[in-house]
């Protein structure tokens, strides 16, 4: 125990006071996150937005107003489902739907524009036209902005980085450098300096993790409707595996031009397949079934609905399973193979 | 003499892929000696010290310490000091100390590491920033933490300036002082025969003597060294003379005679000089090439 915590100090040391790699962990992402909220912040235009299904009467005053932008949708075809525009309407996305086949209209009543259109739209009804006819609905739903969408990947990103790097990169350093054989010649244990190298990154990660959200949502004050707990132990588990990952390239190599290009090769893939800047929804599904086996898909899945629909742990437990899964036979690959040189 | 052998090696052999790196030696360290491995670079020294040392595995042959095939508590009772290591970085002196105590059950004192080591005005030094024999101090001090029984030190002064080889081997007689077992491994003739007791000479993977230096220079160069850089084109030669790209050299028991001789056939003398043979002069006698210090 003495062993390892000499090592888990004299590791986390090196993290804190190598002034580039820390300022990059930390700074990085907020920047990003800062980035992307400013430039998707605009309320583009005055207008407001609203959802047409079915056959739309343009004789209406209501259809012909300059303010509204009217969206149409087909749902003939299957591709959309009057649901799926409802939906929409919850997440902000649309300021009100129309339903002409079903004479329906929809509102958010947590919109602000809500009440302004259906007074617009009454207005209509009580100069008896077709407006007349239709049936209120409403809906509630925070809107969503891109930035409450985004921060799970971005700081799932930073975690994949950090850990693969951070303890394939470093530790494949030591061994061409001869740390390890120095660390050979003494009496620790292999295992016993991997697991205070793993534990200090995994420390250090989940810290990293926590700052960057609580930093940026200081500011942006993200949507939370699940529980922190429960975002707490996704992210840890999903730091584990990546670390897990950062083991199996560390067990080996002895090169650091090899292990930083088999390293890219595995966190490009993932930065683009698992939806971290922009969904995969629509996308061939050869591409959506690869993103299911990278792990960073299921922590930014995972997250997002923990934070976006409130889901419970049974509902992120396909998540805690696949990465706990992969975790463990990913551990098993990198006992076996770990070599001192 | 009759002290009972530290360390054994018996018929060790080691092959990296088709080279024959170590030949089938066999060797034993007596206690409390310091026992120099010299060799030229790529004789093999390197690799039979980190056999010795339990870091390279052998392709063939045993080594035992103490009587014993080495074992995982081998490593709590020797301390080694390898040709070249990184230390970890953005820690201090003082911080890598801490941590390699933390390794072994029964540590020396700091204090007592840094005295050993004169390490006192580095301790708060970051590792990167220390120079070739502030680092060679460092990695030595690493050695000595855990009391070791036999201390192994891989061409420690290489890559130094003459004044810090000087200072490190001050710091090797210390350690020699406390009773300490040293392997040593260098290609500098003068260092072997400042601090060896015993020294062996390798070259292409096989032992080629093994001695004391003085009894080694005896059984080899019986009288004094002469060398003739010029000689022109002498009628004969004397007895013992053996011609060298950069002339001759001769090994004379009787001075005068030589002399005599030299004369007598008409040699010229011009640049001759008279030494007394040392290990360098031994080891090219033995390796036929000039070290590659």
């Amino acid at each position: 125990m003495k062993k390892f915590f000499a090592m888990f100090k004299a590791r986390s040391m090196e993290f804190v006071r190598d002034k580039g790699t820390f300022f990059w962990n930390l700074l990085f992402p907020i920047v990003l996150v800062f980035g992307f909220a400013f430039a998707f912040s605009g309320n583009n235009d005055t207008l407001f937005k609203v959802g047409v299904i079915g056959q739309a009467d343009n004789s209406m005053p209501f259809m012909q107003m300059k303010q509204i932008e009217f969206v149409r949708y087909d749902t003939q075809d299957g591709s959309i489902t009057p649901a799926d525009v409802v939906e929409r309407l919850r997440q902000h996305k649309l300021d009100m739907v129309l339903d002409f086949t079903n004479e329906r209209y929809y509102i958010n009543k947590l919109s602000p524009e809500g009440p302004v259109l259906r007074r617009l739209f009454t207005a209509d009804a009580d100069r008896g036209t077709r407006a007349a006819s239709f049936i209120q609905e409403e809906v509630a739903g925070q809107p969503i902005r891109f930035v409450d969408w985004l921060v799970p990947g971005v700081i799932g990103m930073n975690m994949m980085f950090s850990c693969l790097f951070g303890v394939g990169f470093v530790i494949v350093r030591y061994r061409k450098n001869g740390v390890l054989k120095r660390l050979k010649a003494t009496p620790v244990s292999a295992l016993n300096f991997v697991t205070a190298q793993a534990a200090s990154r995994l420390v250090i990660v989940v810290l990293t993790s926590i700052f960057v959200y609580a930093g940026t949502n200081a500011f942006l004050h993200f949507m939370m409707k699940g529980s922190y707990i429960n975002l707490l132990l996704l992210t840890t588990l999903a730091v584990v595996c990546m670390i897990a990952i950062g083991l199996v390239f560390a067990s080996r190599l002895k090169s650091e031009e090899l292990a930083s290009g088999l390293l890219n090769l595995v966190t490009f893939p993932m930065i683009i397949l698992s939806g971290v800047f922009f969904s995969l929804e629509g996308s061939p599904k050869i591409l959506q079934q690869i993103s299911q086996v990278l792990p960073l898909t299921h922590f930014v899945e995972g997250a997002r609905s923990i934070m976006l629909e409130g889901a419970g742990f049974m509902q992120v437990l396909p998540d805690y399973l696949y990465l706990g899964g992969l975790t463990a036979a990913l551990l098993f690959v990198s006992s076996l193979m770990f070599r001192w040189e | 003499m009759g002290m009972a052998s530290i360390i054994e090696v018996e018929h060790l052999r080691k092959d990296f892929g088709p080279v024959r790196a170590v030949d089938d030696i066999s060797f034993e360290i007596r206690e409390g000696i310091c026992f120099g491995l010299l060799g030229p670079n790529g004789a093999g020294k390197t690799t039979t010290i980190e056999m010795m040392e339990g870091i390279l595995s052998p392709s063939g042959g045993e080594i035992k310490f103490r009587g014993h095939p080495i074992d995982q508590r081998f490593k709590e009772k020797v301390g080694i000091q390898f040709q070249s290591t990184a230390l970890p970085e953005f820690i201090t002196v003082k911080e890598t100390l801490e941590l390699f105590s933390a390794f072994y059950p029964d540590p020396r004192s700091m204090e007592e590491v840094i005295e050993l080591c004169s390490l006192s005005d580095l301790i708060d030094r970051d590792n990167r920033k220390l120079s070739g024999g502030q680092r060679q101090r460092l990695l030595l001090g690493i050695a000595i933490i855990p009391y070791p029984e036999l201390v192994f030190l891989d061409e420690p002064t290489t890559g130094l300036d003459p004044q810090a080889r000087r200072n490190f081997w001050e710091l090797i007689e210390r350690i020699k002082a406390e009773k300490t077992t040293v392997v040593l491994t260098t290609h500098y003739m003068d260092e072997a025969e400042l601090l060896c007791d015993e020294v062996a000479i390798m070259d292409h993977g096989k032992i080629l003597e093994r001695d004391r230096p003085d009894r080694l220079l005896s059984k080899h160069f019986q009288g004094v060294l002469v060398k003739i850089p010029e000689p022109g084109n002498p009628d004969s030669l004397p007895e013992g003379a053996t011609k060298k790209e950069d002339g001759i050299e001769i090994v004379s028991g009787n001075l005068e005679r030589t002399v005599r001789e030299l004369l007598e056939a008409r040699v010229d003398l011009h640049g001759l000089s008279i030494h007394q043979p040392d290990l360098e002069d031994l080891f090219i006698k033995l390796t036929g090439s000039r070290l590659r210090a």
